[in-house]
């Protein structure tokens, strides 16, 4: 077929200073959504979407959708990384610490850039990374070490490299930097390690730090006394200094309201992960929404989903800002599927709870009171908690469909750990997991899903967990429809503005869904499991979607 | 063509024994030292045992079979020959995996050794296997278990291959599995019963399925991979066809047999 014209907004170049040429200026990214033929973010824009305006590939047509390219890795391992497009050049990241820069087009590389990380870095699950972020005409890339590089998009030259943190201390890089004005802003990974987790803004141009915000409060800050004293005779081991090593990890981008000039995080658990006895407490941040001013890093407000912690529910997920009518008020609101099982409405001006429901079973609370707090209700000791350790959704990217009002989710269904929670002494650099947790299985002794990787055969069948794309409907808190998969699913997921949703699976397939309906449009099995999250974009006016599966980035398109 | 049901006609043990040595332990190297046969305290193991569960279950799953291409049970590691070798992936982790650095002193590294070399017949519990060349002679004779099972190229493809059964599965799994083949069914060994669209019916044993296509075999050696979608019906059976062995052999046959299955490492005939 004869693709279409994409529209293009002039404007937005005509702010580049004559003779500076700068690609992506911060102007750009104020309305990434009017030049959708680039993705010039992790999630496709501030809000947070990962919804695209290009709306070549529509429910009718996307049977026709062939592959366009195919780019492969040489390094092993889970490739997690989500693309930024500009201009038609496609830049992502790979193992360990590589920056690649192909055509968008055809996939045909012009550079890599590699970091090799110091053997002293220390972390939990793998050598993963999730891309980069661009300004002007650089790119920057956190690493495993806990540094962050400015990249020339030219060249693939670094223009400086700066240390972030200690690595040996568990410290680590993981997430796509968020850029807003002039200053990149980053956080921290290490929630296995007990560190005390920040986020940091650097200035784009020096890498000098202009603001760092703890996520864990220090002694005489606000939030500082959810991190109790020890009581006198405490059965149990208790750690007078548990803020110290409080966890509290960043490990996935944030997103930002220019109107308000807030950055919004979500924050990972408490350190140790399982015992919440050695921490007495509510332990802030962790597990929080926290917004923080753009310029100077000023809490602005705070919501926290999972009080004092013992399942290891990192509130690491995407926040997508969303403006409402709730109960005919115009709201500014933020959409948050949690890792402990419930789907939250905020108002993100104030951090005010406005619903949450649960959206996969759960049993580790009975409910959430008029405040959004849970209702926590743990097991006994030796019994399950649904959802289990991974979480009824995780770090996977949601999508909000402006056309059809739905806030698209990849969860984990019928899934349930037994927690096991153990005294531990903080070690600087080691594992700070204070317990563990073991796959409720239907048979003793039986396969659980692999948590980070899995192989060709499926040996744990659906009957241990499953996967499914939900569309939840803000305004109710229920599902309109879902799309069932036999495996749990990791992927992220993308709408267009022509109802086309796209995501993956587990098991390998590239789906296009009707955003309306759910129903399949179209299919490919490429082989192996998904891990990251598909974009869109356009070259020379033609349409294109892009999937990592295993270790190869396929690209597909409508052909001639 | 009315293709031939071999579960309906199996009466040896079927469908309760695991499949996990189809992935990745063969891949294992044989170990290039001897230093570790038969040097390990019972204590050690236990203190590994606990370590492991506290450090290690966490993803190298509580049987060592739940990291992709790594079969802890089965002894053989494609990284490690020697004792020193495991202790050293154990302290400095792998670089570029999922497989971290651990800080633990001596006493705590010589544990850890001691129960992944053990891991494969090491059983906290209270099973007591008996004499393996007696279980061999119950396993071909009086359990008919060739009926189903294939050991070393010999028996039946119906029911999942044993010849690394004893790397892969404690004594106490196994003992399950003979005493209530039906309560200790693996998942993925549930027997399948597919209708295709001509009115084929084929019942066979589920090797791997996913949201859209299921692989059995079936008829001994066949292999077939459908789409559901062009199935009538396809049903996932809740009952092992393998009969259960607590009334039909005497205790010291069961604890023969079970001495036999442990005894199956996977070693060529």
């Amino acid at each position: 077929m004869r693709p279409r014209a994409v529209p293009i907004l002039l404007s937005a170049c005509l702010l580049i200073p004559a003779g500076a040429r700068a690609q992506v200026t911060s102007d750009r990214l104020l309305d990434a959504a009017q030049t959708p033929q680039d993705w010039l973010t992790y999630s496709g824009g501030y809000d947070s979407l990962r919804h695209s305006r290009l709306d070549q590939i529509t429910p009718d047509n996307a049977g026709d959708l062939e592959l366009e390219w195919v780019y492969q890795s040489q390094v092993f391992g889970a490739w997690q990384t989500t693309p930024l497009v500009v201009n038609g050049v496609m830049y992502i990241t790979q193992r360990p610490n590589d920056v690649v820069a192909l055509d968008a087009r055809t996939g045909r590389v012009f550079w890599v850039y590699r970091h090799t990380p110091s053997d002293e870095q220390r972390v939990c699950c793998g050598s993963n990374n999730r891309g980069v972020a661009m300004l002007g005409n650089t790119l920057f890339m956190g690493t495993l070490d806990a540094r962050l590089v400015a990249i020339d998009a030219g060249t693939g030259r670094p223009l400086w490299n700066i240390e972030v943190a200690d690595p040996r201390a568990g410290y680590s890089l993981t997430l796509a930097p968020l850029v807003v004005k002039d200053k990149v802003i980053v956080g921290v990974g290490g929630g296995e390690y007990g560190i005390r987790g920040f986020v940091a803004a650097y200035e784009a141009t020096t890498g000098e730090e202009a603001w760092r915000f703890y996520t864990i409060p220090g002694p005489g800050e606000p939030g500082h006394e959810t991190w109790q004293p020890c009581p006198p005779a405490s059965p149990t081991y208790c750690d007078p200094e548990a803020w110290k090593h409080g966890g509290g990890s960043i490990w996935l981008t944030g997103s930002y309201d220019p109107e308000l000039n807030l950055t919004y995080w979500g924050v990972g658990n408490a350190g140790p992960d399982w015992n919440p006895d050695q921490r007495p407490g509510d332990n802030l941040y962790s597990d929080s929404v926290v917004a923080l001013d753009a310029d100077t890093g000023e809490l602005a407000w705070h919501f926290q989903f999972t009080p004092n912690d013992r399942y290891d529910y990192d509130s690491v997920q995407i926040p997508v800002l969303v403006d409402l009518d709730w109960d005919g008020v115009a709201t500014k609101a933020m959409l948050w599927a949690n890792r402990n099982g419930y789907f939250y409405v905020l108002d993100r001006v104030t951090g005010r709870f406005l619903r949450g429901a649960p959206f996969v079973k759960v049993t580790w609370a009975s409910g959430l009171d008029a405040n959004g707090r849970p209702i926590q209700t743990p097991p006994a000791e030796g019994e399950p908690t649904w959802p289990g350790n991974q979480g009824g959704t995780n770090w996977y990217s949601p999508s909000y469909s402006p056309r059809t009002g739905l806030f698209y989710v990849p969860a984990w269904e019928n899934y349930a750990s037994i927690f096991r929670k153990e005294p531990q002494v903080y070690r600087e650099g080691e594992r700070f997991g204070g317990g563990g947790a073991t796959l409720l299985t239907p048979v003793p002794g039986a396969p659980g899903i692999p948590g980070l990787r899995r192989g060709a055969v499926n040996n744990w069948t659906d009957e241990v967990g499953s996967g499914a794309v939900l569309a939840l409907d803000p305004q109710t808190g229920s599902a309109e429809w879902r799309f069932e998969m036999y495996d749990v699913t990791d992927s992220g997921i993308l709408t267009t503005a022509s109802d086309v949703l796209f995501t993956g699976s587990r098991d390998g397939y590239f789906y296009a869904l009707d955003a309306r309906t759910g129903a399949e449009l179209w299919r490919a099995s490429l082989g192996a499991q998904i891990v990251s999250g598909p974009v869109t974009y356009a070259v020379d006016g033609r349409q294109y979607v892009s999937i990592i599966s295993g270790h190869s980035l396929f690209v597909f398109g409508l052909g001639d | 063509m009315t293709l031939r049901s071999a579960m309906n006609s199996c009466r040896g043990l079927a469908g309760a024994l695991v499949v996990l040595g189809a992935v990745g332990v063969h891949a294992a190297a044989v170990p290039q030292e001897q230093e570790h046969l038969g040097q390990y305290a019972r204590a050690d193991v236990e203190y590994g045992l606990r370590l492991y569960t506290a450090n290690c279950a966490g993803c190298h799953g509580p049987n060592g079979d739940q990291v992709d291409q790594v079969t802890l049970r089965g002894g053989r590691f494609r990284r490690a020959a020697s004792d020193r070798d495991l202790r050293d992936i154990i302290a400095s982790g792998i670089a570029g995996t999922v497989m971290p650095a651990g800080d633990y002193d001596a006493a705590e590294l010589t544990a850890l050794v001691a129960y992944l070399r053990r891991m494969g017949d090491f059983d906290p519990s209270t099973v007591t296997p008996g004499d393996a060349g007696r279980g061999r002679l119950v396993f071909e004779g009086r359990g008919a278990c060739t009926t189903c099972h294939r050991i070393n190229g010999v028996g039946d493809r119906s029911a999942p291959d044993l010849s690394d059964i004893g790397a892969l599965r404690p004594a106490g799994s196994l003992e399950r599995a003979l005493l209530d083949p039906t309560g200790a069914m693996l998942p993925i060994n549930r027997p399948v019963r597919a209708v295709t669209r001509d009115g084929e019916v084929i019942r066979g044993r589920r090797l791997n399925e996913d949201t859209h296509t299921v692989q059995i075999v079936f008829d001994d050696a066949r292999l077939v991979s459908l789409e559901k979608a062009d199935l009538r019906e396809y049903e996932v059976l809740a009952t092992s066809p393998m009969p259960a062995y607590g009334d039909t052999l005497s205790r010291e046959e069961l604890a023969d047999l079970l001495a036999y299955l442990l005894s199956l490492k996977g070693e060529a005939p």
